[in-house]
């Protein structure tokens, strides 16, 4: 008893001094139960996620994937990247959960539950390609500032909600509308409870699409906390800070959505090219719309050998943000030349599409697989670096694994 | 006669020593289940007060502020001039982590700086501001990349 006891207080003495404060009702905490603010050290257990991710930053929560673990058709919770630009919500309660439509665009104010939402409006899954903008900034040179995003920024798992433009024809839109944002239950980094960490939206054209949904389920479940259980938007193809998570109010502008990181530099662009490091006005940036042409090799993990005469089998996918893939080629000589690859085609539009090829290497030595996709309108991915700006957005610089013939 | 009303005593004493020897042991079972549940109930006159003290002071002094082959352990921040100025007034809303993955010049640094002090509510730093941003531009300087950099730290692996 005593020694159990003892053990008790001693644990929560401890955790009284790394949480800074006494830990109220302290000895009533049920057996197992750690408190939130002690959650931190296992960020792969909290959020279910597997153990080779990359954590780029710990508050707010900023997590990775690598090439090799994004591997599945449809992304799984365990390998899908986190990206938080605040602190993530507490306490949600999805029975008392509403969703507020409104705004100057909105001929009236409307708000709905959640069971509202799933039982008034039909409901659809789509599987959509969601990408930070910065993913690839690690690349930049001069670097750009924020997190160092390599790869495993993307993910493209099931997505099943209700289309935001049934809910916007059941609320009525005036014809002035041009915009959407969103505002949802994420706390400031500085807890200040009049600041929101994010507010993006989207222009009424991509707001009304088909596959822009207000999301409660992924991948057949609820969505995951960290992805924004229990309501968020989902618009496949653009930058993945557009599909706002644990939102609870949607506004229709009548001008641009000017909410938090719309303005300035955030998710945008110079509106023309600049050269490297070159200062760009505010008002010369325009904001991120489509997500450019990409593609992963998933298949196998960079650094692997194998021996002479051996033929590998590499796959992966490939997206081209509104657009479609209708090629993917890959080179084992730097590029000097191009063999093409077998390429599905998406499950629905805004999927990513899955590629193989099977590749034989003429001699023993170091090579690299080059990964290349061509889009409808002809573009294909650059092999170096694309246009540098301000905050390393949009890097669609080919994917690259090392192979060992030995 | 007499010996019937004698056992008759008898059964009823050893009837009164049972119940008071159960009810004592009832009220031993309930006071023993009240502590277990309410541990808080001696907790002045426990000895713990003390030893959990002595378990907070050595987590304080001896971990908290390690520094271990050059590296401030707790925020992985290198140990160079101006290091607890930095943990002191750029740890505080977000992770240090947010600081060593990114390489920036003077003027970036600065205006990043500027930046968090117009949105993010940074305070005014000061005389700090000065240490603080050469800390930053001696530990953390932008790196040349150029257009594409070599593949590195390859872990290679037989592929079966």
């Amino acid at each position: 008893m005593k020694r159990r006891n003892f053990v008790k207080k001693a644990v929560l003495g401890t955790m009284t001094s790394v949480i800074g404060a006494e830990i109220v009702f302290g000895t009533t905490l049920p057996n197992g139960y750690i408190p939130l603010g002690l959650q931190d050290p296992d960020p792969f257990k909290m959020f279910d996620k597997d153990r080779g991710m990359e954590v780029l930053n710990d508050k707010p929560w900023n997590i990775e994937a690598k090439a090799h673990l994004l591997d599945d058709k449809i992304t799984p919770n365990s390998s899908m990247f986190i990206r938080n630009n605040g602190l993530i919500p507490e306490n949600i309660d999805a029975s008392t959960w509403t969703l507020t439509i409104d705004g100057e665009s909105v001929k009236q104010k409307k708000t709905y539950s959640l069971s509202e939402l799933k039982s008034k409006f039909p409901q659809y899954t789509y599987q959509l390609t969601l990408e930070c903008g910065g993913n690839g900034r690690s690349e930049f040179d001069p670097p750009a500032k924020g997190n160092q995003w390599t790869v495993g920024a993307v993910s493209c798992a099931n997505w099943t909600g209700v289309r935001l433009r049934d809910i916007l024809a059941d609320v009525g839109v005036k014809e002035d509308a041009v915009y959407i944002g969103y505002h949802a239950t994420d706390v400031h980094l500085s807890r200040d409870p009049n600041k929101e960490p994010i507010s993006r939206g989207a222009p009424m054209q991509k707001a009304l699409q088909d596959e822009t949904l207000i999301a409660f389920q992924m991948n057949g479940k609820d969505i995951p906390l960290a992805h924004g259980y229990p309501l968020r938007l989902v618009a496949g193809g653009w930058p993945a800070s557009v599909s706002g998570k644990w939102i609870n109010r949607i506004s229709v502008r009548n001008v641009v959505h000017d909410g938090t990181k719309m303005t300035g530099d955030a998710y945008r662009v110079p509106c023309n090219p600049v050269a490297p490091g070159e200062k760009v006005k505010d008002e010369d940036m325009c904001i991120i719309e489509s997500m450019p042409l990409k593609s992963l090799i998933t298949y196998p993990k960079t650094g692997a050998t194998i021996s002479t005469g051996k033929t590998l089998d590499i796959r992966g996918h490939a997206w081209a943000g509104e657009l479609e893939v209708s090629k993917m080629e890959y080179s084992i000589d730097f590029g000097s030349t191009w063999r093409e690859c077998t390429l599905d085609k998406p499950a629905n539009r805004l999927a990513w599409q899955h590629f193989r090829a099977s590749v034989d290497f003429p001699k023993k030595g170091y090579y690299e697989v080059w990964a290349k996709a061509t889009d409808t309108r002809g573009n294909s991915q650059p092999m170096l670096l694309p246009g540098w700006n301000p905050k390393g957005y949009l890097n669609n610089a080919c994917h690259r694994i090392a192979i060992k013939v030995i | 006669m007499e010996d019937h009303k004698k056992f008759r005593l008898l059964v009823k004493a050893i009837y009164r020593l049972l119940l008071s020897l159960f009810g004592l042991f009832a009220v031993m079972v309930f006071t023993l289940l009240f502590i277990m549940y309410n541990p808080d109930l001696f907790k002045k006159a426990d000895l713990n007060v003390g030893e959990e003290k002595q378990y907070v002071a050595v987590t304080d002094e001896e971990d908290f502020d390690k520094i271990e082959n050059g590296i401030h352990l707790r925020t992985g921040l290198v140990d160079a001039e101006g290091l607890m100025t930095v943990v002191n007034n750029c740890t505080n809303c977000h992770s240090a982590k947010l600081v060593t993955q990114n390489r920036m010049n003077k003027e970036r640094w600065v205006s990043t700086i500027r930046w968090m002090q117009e949105t993010q509510n940074l305070w005014d730093l000061g005389p700090n501001e000065e240490v603080i941003v050469n800390y930053l531009v001696t530990n953390y300087p932008p790196s040349k990349k150029g257009r594409r950099e070599i593949l590195k730290d390859i872990e290679w692996y037989v592929l079966k």
